[in-house]
């Protein structure tokens, strides 16, 4: 090949082939999505808790998409119903994930609902799942000798608890718990159109 | 019409075409070989010459002995104008190219420790953990950045620069709007990693860094590709070697791809994480890959001075891999909330992937055919060959590892982090640790102080990465079963993976022993310590020699 415009015009048609197919297809077909009865936008102080998610990139261990019941048991592990794209409506950026070193939280705020248990967790995983690897956050948390007006107290098992000292939970810890309390993907989706289903053309005739 | 009948039509329409396309290409004689393309590399009367300038005298000569036992014949003496355009070109790259290096090697020293640290991490969870900066979802990603923008990019620009006004024959046009290129996509860099340090991150893998900061990547990646393509608009040559096309479109492509991913605004939710992982899959296959590639098409056949086997098997090879590696990304989505097309369609090319990697594997092969001890007399051929043979594993091992019944145990788990391992380094940056030590006496013109050290690097990171995913491979897989046996509790998944996330800090402190050795060794070099011998690595006149040595 002696000729550099054929060159970038094929690597360009090439490209421009996999946009076509990958980003706008795409694009087009989930464009008209509504979001579901039962999904509500993020209050302002759940989008603090998921910008501070995003910034100790808790996306990496977790995923946010259980699967459906052909392809993985996530459902019989109590991680909810396979997500739609109506779901996802008010993410963004998407928090889908790519790794499962802990599990999915799609559905944490249904699993487990405690502010406290959130808490101690953040604090130290190891004080609930004692082979967790999960790090610890002591940064979202102050230890002082007593607690201030508003200021929430983070209840430890005795073990884990400083001696003669609390804990209590920084406004960036609570919002976190706010937003893991507001994932909840439980409410019903409409069945899926029966027509979409392979077989039922043939049924009907 | 159902999908079925319409995905059977277009198999059908697509095969005509290819068939037509396969006529009129023997019609044009595109499948005869043309062994003029492939030669121009070398200067006339070159082939049959050891070129390693990674290794000193005496080494050379035991290089170009083993050469002349295999080949058969004695180079003859080259062509001085050549030569004399050939000096001219690296001349002209010589400072951009070091600064790409320097910043690359930079970049590595820190990307490595952050990788290292994430690694311990995993299996010490309250080890360092006081500061926000220190968690592992930010040094993690710290890694990320530097090893594939800081490291991997860098080294490739700098290669791209070194290679093309060679290939060309001709000096680099506007090297002050590279050198001003690549400042600004280090300020990038610098930048983005500070952001992700304090919290600052666009939230997305492979795409955390903010768009505010992506905007100086851009600006730069443009003012590189004005001058290449101005350069190229100037070539004294008439043939465009192969590794012109891979590096010429992969620049494009990047740029392409970081524009249409980072575009602020547009994408949301499902589509957006299409479009992630669509950039996240093609980051490695339209930028990564054919530079590295292109790099070993050019270092491997002019380190032992004989052609690529096959001229039209690397065209065949260029092409599949622009058509089918675009389109392959959706598969990490496979079982995720997406259409069930966009999954299919990225595993069919997936599968087709295995065309190019094909191509380039018996070309080769080929080329090696029966000179494979050469590896033993050159450091330059080990890590290509190394690198070479990784990108066929690690191809074929994504390809297979698109299909849904291997996603469904590996999806999710430490698995997919040894294949990308096995890729970017066992591929790509082992290729580029091969090109540095080639390209970097010409740069400095001074020789490398100590070729022990090389080897010594050579065996660091190539017995680092074999731990690395062998043990991190299995360690992941049977995460997957313990997570698909709904009998089993969660935390089986998390206990069964220790001893192999312990295994994985073990090859990954290798490496990292590796690029210290490797980075101190070009520390050495650069101050101009260590031995100075009489320069066998110089293929400069003497005069010249003399005038670029006045630094010492």
């Amino acid at each position: 090949m002696e000729n550099e415009a054929k060159l970038t015009a094929g690597a360009m048609t090439t490209f421009g082939i996999a946009v076509a197919a990958l980003v706008v297809l795409p694009y087009i077909q989930v464009s008209d999505v509504q979001p579901p009865d039962g999904l509500k936008p993020y209050t302002s102080a759940e989008t603090r808790g998921r910008d501070s998610y995003i910034a100790n990139g808790c996306v990496y261990c977790h995923t946010q998409q259980p699967r459906d019941r052909s392809f993985a048991p996530d459902a019989e592990r109590g991680w909810g119903r396979v997500t739609t794209p109506g779901d996802y409506y008010y993410d963004k950026p998407h928090l889908l994930g790519s790794m499962r070193t802990g599990p999915d939280l799609m559905n944490i705020g249904v699993r487990q609902p405690s502010m406290d248990w959130h808490l101690g967790h953040l604090y130290q995983p190891r004080a609930y799942v004692p082979d967790s690897i999960m790090p610890s956050y002591p940064y979202l948390f102050e230890i002082k000798d007593e607690a201030e007006d508003g200021e929430i107290i983070v209840r430890l098992p005795p073990k884990f608890a400083p001696e003669g000292k609390i804990v209590v939970a920084r406004p960036e810890a609570v919002d976190l718990v706010k937003y893991l309390q507001s994932l909840d993907r439980s409410y019903p989706i409409l069945p899926p159109d029966p027509q979409g289903v392979e077989g039922t053309d043939k049924a009907a005739e | 019409m159902d999908s079925a009948l319409l995905s059977l039509l277009a198999a059908f329409l697509l095969s005509l075409i290819g068939l037509l396309a396969f006529i009129w290409s023997l019609r044009k004689g595109l499948l005869f070989e043309n062994p003029r393309a492939a030669s121009t590399i070398f200067a006339p009367g070159e082939i049959g010459k050891a070129d390693d300038p990674a290794l000193d005298g005496q080494a050379a000569q035991r290089l170009q002995e083993a050469i002349s036992k295999s080949h058969g014949d004695e180079p003859q003496a080259e062509d001085p104008d050549e030569i004399k355009d050939r000096i001219a070109a690296d001349r002209s790259t010589a400072f951009p190219v070091f600064m790409f290096i320097a910043f690359g090697c930079m970049w590595l020293v820190l990307g490595a420790t952050a990788g290292l640290v994430s690694s311990l991490k995993l299996h010490w969870p309250d080890w360092m953990v006081s500061d926000a900066w220190m968690t592992f979802g930010r040094m993690r990603t710290v890694h990320l950045i530097a090893v594939l923008y800081g490291w991997i990019t860098n080294v490739e620009l700098g290669i791209i620069v070194w290679l093309l006004p060679r290939l060309l024959r001709t000096p680099l046009k506007g090297p002050l709007w590279v050198m001003l290129g690549g400042s600004f996509i280090n300020v990038g860099i610098a930048s983005s990693i500070g952001a992700i340090g304090a919290g600052w991150s666009d939230g997305m893998e492979y795409l955390e860094i903010p768009w505010q900061i992506g905007l100086f990547i851009q600006a730069g990646m443009i003012c590189i590709i004005g001058s290449v393509f101005y350069t190229l608009l100037h070539r004294k040559v008439h043939e465009l070697y192969v590794s012109a096309w891979y590096h010429i479109a992969a620049l494009l492509w990047i740029t392409l791809l970081f524009t249409v991913a980072k575009l602020p605004g547009v994408h949301f939710g499902v589509q957006q994480a299409m479009t992630n992982w669509w950039y996240g899959h093609n980051v490695l296959g339209l930028w990564f890959t054919p530079v590295a590639l292109g790099a070993i098409y050019y270092f491997l056949p002019k380190t032992i001075g004989r052609r690529v086997r096959s001229y039209n098997l690397s065209l065949l090879g260029f092409w599949t891999l622009a058509f089918f590696y675009a389109q392959v990304g959706g598969h990490h989505l496979v079982g995720g909330p997406v259409p069930g097309w966009l999954v299919t369609l990225s595993i069919v090319q997936s599968m087709m992937m295995i065309i190019p990697v094909a191509a380039f594997s018996i070309n080769m092969a080929g080329t090696m055919w029966g000179r494979m001890r050469l590896a033993l007399y050159s450091p330059t051929l080990r890590f290509m060959m190394f690198g070479g043979f990784m990108y066929l594993l690690s191809s074929l091992q994504g390809s297979f590892e698109s299909l849904r019944s291997v996603q469904q145990v590996a999806h999710f788990t430490h698995f997919t982090v040894a294949h990308a391992h096995l890729g970017a380094y066992g591929f790509v940056s082992m290729v580029l640790f091969g090109a540095i030590y080639f390209m970097m006496p010409r740069v400095l013109h001074w020789e490398w102080p100590y070729p022990k050290l090389i080897s010594l690097h050579f065996w660091l990171a190539s017995i680092g990465i074999t731990i690395y995913f062998v043990l991190l491979s299995w360690g992941g897989w049977l995460q997957g079963l313990a997570m698909l046996d709904a009998t089993r509790e969660f935390m089986d998944s998390v206990r069964v993976t220790i001893p192999y996330l312990e295994w994985r800090s073990v090859g990954g402190g290798l490496m990292w022993l590796g690029h210290m050795v490797f980075v101190g060794h070009l520390l050495v070099m650069i101050l101009r310590f260590g031995p100075n011998r009489t320069g066998e690595a110089l293929f400069a006149p003497e005069k010249m020699k003399l005038e670029i040595m006045h630094g010492k």
